[in-house]
């Protein structure tokens, strides 16, 4: 624990905001109790599970590993700031409706992880899918219909 | 009327996307972590550092001085109450002994869970260590220190038969088997084990708690009843049932560790004693070493057949470690023991087993409740003798398989049973003939294995309410919480398939002890089956009500009434309607009051007849309906790493009707792969008397990348009489069958049994190596 609080700026999905917190305190922390962005998930603290993977500029990063500190001036994007996105709005959907949505608590960094693959390879092959999403653990739907709902996007998408 | 008129939009058979899934795709769905409130402070725990030890007392004043702290909680603050589903042996967290390293001693809340953990580090706890058990054999011995102290005198909700250190025992039999050993050709023995297994919801337990000014506390939880919750904290912390309102919000999976307490006694009594919020979210590594995990057994198994193949006889032995507290590991014990004879017809059965209290963990209900491990000893056993009779599996299982309107073990009528269309559906599919579908890589072996389950859907009380809004929409209110299966969606489709409305005109109430009717909870494969009664049943009390309204506006006999498509109530052969939006004004400002549909039921039928068989200690008197299962599964195993490969794998369910076919598959596909990793790779391991891998970083689970490529499931639908629709449960079923046909697959590749779990490359490679050593001499 430290008591030393620093000031700064991070742009939270499009929004400059400003963070009064601990040299130690992580992203995740940051965004779910400072700014009760709870969409990113906190699984388990230790960067194992991913269900805290957000954006920042644009790469997918574990919130719990990130200090907050070290995203000052840097863009960040949870899953609750792609109201605009196309291909992110054809993921959620196809998530929505092809089943990949069970409990829902690996959804936001599942989300997170697919979009940036779609940014990569616009038409990926189921090994692609699973490899990137292979840092998103899940213990609902066995995969099968997530993996489905990412190749479906982007068959939508990329026709 | 044309077909397409008749089809319910969102009605039953329909794969439609579960109704919650919009607001989880945009992050806005919230779970227990995500709820704050006014004044809200922060709890944290103090667990033990000893297996056993006598606690002398407590020294918490430096703790309430560190900064941010409001309150302290200790075993001193909870008196004597003690809680549990089948023996009441438990305090809302320690008193006077611990039992197990990682169990709540003690706890704090302050302004911050940063503040909260670190003076939990204040509390200084005089311990006197007591010498400890860390099996069931070690609880066994005659000098064992023994845990519970005062066991003959704990409440016990049936007859376990406890004494000593063993927490319940269970006997049951059919036939004779002691003597029908001698009638048979051919006889197989084995012991088997399985380990522990971390549940693992992506979500940790937590809770939060919050007194008003009269002294009633509202609790929020990740649950999987908020009326197994309620009791619970009642029960632990003497509180009357009405001075606690339990809700839900969103819940992060569950397979069983939310099903009964975690930290919701201690959240409520720190919140009583702060006077204000709190709210307590366990890390990953607490919910590893804190809540409980499935249990692992060891299994004497013996089956005899004729050597025409025909089955003669079957004795199944278990003993079970039960850890620090009963929870529902007497349930287990019994509803295993009830499973090990397996889908057979048996004349000679027996199976018994003890429950063995050790320092560990709590051992409790894990999806498939006992089940996986018997089926993983059963299932070998039936695919042993298959092949030394040189039968082919299929066909021995054809043979001896129970059919619709014969017993189940103990005497209970089967009353639909898809297992037939299971097998011709995996065999079909899988082309089992063929064998496996590709040949062996160089330097692998590939295999193929077969197992079926049956599994019940049933149990105890639950309830329904159908309410008409003065619109003609419906509120449908169960008390059921939905972990993420979709149980929502399903009674709301059943819902709007009983009274004919689209089902965006039906909505859900979220579980309240306030106004929920009672459901014992969402476990045991059980909402769709008997939730989904008491839906139908309050829906056609609701459709009553309309047709008695409709008669009077429409001046016509209720039997001359239907119920149309899109919410209107009809004279049949007639044009003459009316919608339901008409009908409920009626009832709500003129004449007879709103329509409201209730049901209420507890499942009746009996597990035992006492003519076919002998059971003593049977924790579950009326278990319920039964449903099948069967699964093929393609393996390759690496021949110079041992290790295991699931290449293809068809898993085929008796649904009996499936409400959201989406849904089912999706719990066959979630089932299989937990499954997979209970067989291959999930293992708790205790270095001493503490858990050496609470972290996901050392206990492994199946990833993306792990999953056969291809998985196919296959759903059978065999209509139960009494089910809604025609309906059973499937929560469970499809993880029964993995580890004993993945087994069975292994054998096929190696020439090798695997007969303890999990099947890690170091034990296949033993078993592959031995016996091609032994092929060569």
């Amino acid at each position: 624990m430290s008591d030393h609080v620093e000031t700064f700026e991070i742009a939270v999905n499009g929004q400059r905001r400003r963070a009064a917190v601990e040299a130690d305190a992580t992203l995740l922390t940051w965004l779910r109790d400072g700014l009760q962005a709870t969409g990113t998930k906190r699984g388990c603290n230790q960067g194992v599970c991913g269900s805290c993977t957000v954006m920042i500029d644009g790469w997918p990063q574990r919130a719990c590993l990130s200090l907050a500190a070290a995203c000052e001036g840097r863009e960040v994007r949870t899953v609750e700031g792609y109201g605009d996105d196309a291909v992110m709005r054809t993921l959620q959907r196809r998530f929505a409706e092809g089943g990949a949505v069970q409990c829902g608590f690996c959804t936001s960094g599942m989300l997170i992880s697919a979009r940036r693959l779609l940014a990569d390879s616009p038409r990926p092959d189921e090994a692609e899918v699973r490899a990137a999403l292979s840092g998103n653990l899940c213990r609902c739907t066995g995969y099968k219909k997530i993996v489905d709902a990412v190749l479906l996007a982007a068959e939508e998408l990329a026709p | 009327m044309s077909e397409i008129l008749e089809r319910v939009a969102g009605g039953v058979g329909q794969g439609v996307a579960k109704r919650e899934n919009p607001e989880k795709v945009n992050g806005r769905a919230l779970y227990i972590a995500d709820l704050y409130r006014p004044g809200m402070l922060h709890g944290a725990i103090l667990a033990s550092p000893h297996a056993h030890a006598r606690i002398r007392g407590y020294d918490v004043s430096a703790a309430l001085a560190a900064p941010g702290v409001v309150a302290v909680l200790t075993g001193d603050d909870v008196g004597d109450g003690r809680m549990g589903a089948f023996i009441k042996d438990e305090h809302a967290l320690a008193k006077g002994k611990t039992l197990y390293v990682g169990e709540p001693v003690a706890a704090v809340a302050a302004e911050t869970e940063e503040q909260a953990r670190a003076a939990c580090r204040l509390i200084r706890v005089d311990y006197e260590e007591l010498p400890a058990v860390l099996s069931p054999e070690e609880g066994l011995a005659p000098d064992a220190p023994i845990l519970h102290e005062g066991l003959a005198g704990y409440f016990k909700v049936f007859d376990a038969g406890s004494e000593g250190n063993i927490a319940s025992r269970s006997i049951f039999s059919e036939g004779d088997v002691d003597s029908a050993w001698a009638e048979c050709d051919l006889i197989v023995e084995d012991e088997f084990t399985t380990q522990p297994q971390a549940h693992l919801a992506i979500e940790p337990c937590g809770a939060l708690a919050e007194m008003d000014a009269a002294g009633r506390v509202t609790l929020w939880s990740a649950n999987q009843s908020v009326f197994r919750v309620q009791a619970n904290v009642c029960e632990s912390l003497s509180l009357p049932m009405s001075r606690l309102r339990c809700l839900t919000p969103h819940v992060g999976g569950g397979f069983g560790n939310k099903m009964e307490p975690h930290i919701q006694p201690i959240t409520v009594a720190l919140a009583m004693k702060a006077g204000r919020p709190v709210k307590l979210i366990l890390s990953r590594e607490e919910d590893f070493e804190m809540v409980r995990a499935r249990h692992p057994f060891r299994i004497r198994m013996r089956t005899g057949v004729k050597k025409d193949g025909t089955f003669v006889a079957r004795e199944c032995e278990a003993l079970v470690d039960c850890g620090a507290f009963a929870d529902d590991s007497p349930g287990v014990l019994g509803y295993a023991l009830l499973m090990a004879r397996g889908p057979y017809r048996f004349p000679h059965a027996k199976s018994h087993g003890r429950l063995i209290y050790t320092n560990k963990l709590r051992f409790g209900a894990y999806r498939g409740f006992g089940n996986p491990q018997v089926t993983f000893a059963g299932e070998q056993q039936i695919d042993e003798i298959a092949r030394r009779l040189e039968i082919d599996p299929i066909a021995l299982r054809r043979r001896n398989m129970v059919g619709a309107g014969e017993p189940w073990f103990l005497g209970q009528t089967i009353a639909s049973n898809g297992l037939p269309e299971c097998l011709d559906a995996v065999e079909a599919a899988s082309g089992w003939k063929d064998g496996p579908k590709a040949a062996a890589a160089p330097g692998k072996r590939r295999g193929r294995g077969l197992a079926v389950t049956a599994h019940i859907s049933g149990l105890l009380g639950t309830g329904a309410i159908v309410r008409m809004l003065e619109d003609g929409s419906i509120v449908l209110n169960t008390g059921a919480t939905d972990i993420g299966q979709g149980s929502d969606t399903i009674l709301s489709q059943m819902c709007a398939e009983a009274l004919k409305v689209p089902l965006d005109r039906v909505s859900v109430a979220s579980p309240d002890t306030d106004g929920s009717p009672y459901n014992w909870g969402t476990t045991a494969s059980r909402v769709t089956y008997t939730t989904g009664r008491a839906v139908v049943a309050a829906a056609g009390e609701v459709e009553r009500k309309i047709k008695e309204q409709a008669s009077e506006m429409l001046e016509c006999a209720v039997e001359d009434l239907e119920l149309r498509p899109g919410g209107r109530v009809g004279v049949a052969g007639a044009d003459k309607e009316l919608p339901f939006a008409a009908i409920s004004a009626r009832a709500h400002w003129a004449v007879g009051g709103p329509i409201v549909g209730t049901n209420t039921l507890v499942f009746e039928q009996a597990t035992h007849d006492p003519k076919r068989g002998v059971a003593l200690g049977l924790p579950f008197p009326r278990i319920g309906v039964y449903s099948f299962g069967a699964m093929v599964v393609d393996v390759e195993v690496d021949e110079a790493s041992g290790q295991v490969k699931v290449v293809e794998a068809w898993s085929a369910v008796d649904a009996g009707r499936a409400i959201n076919p989406l849904l089912v598959e999706v719990q066959l596909e979630g089932a299989f792969v937990q499954g997979m990793g209970f067989a291959l790779v999930e293992e708790m391991v205790w270095d001493g008397p503490r858990l050496a891998n609470p972290s996901l970083m050392d206990y492994k689970i199946p990833t993306s990348r792990d999953v056969p490529a291809a998985l196919h499931s296959i759903i059978v639908e065999a209509p139960e009489p009494g089910g809604p629709f025609g309906a059973k449960g499937v929560g469970e079923i499809g993880i029964n069958p993995v580890a004993a046909a993945i087994a069975n697959a292994v054998f096929e590749a190696t020439g090798a049994r695997q007969r303890h779990l999990p099947m890690t490359p170091e034990r296949v490679l033993d078993g592959l190596l031995a016996h091609d050593a032994e092929d060569r001499s």
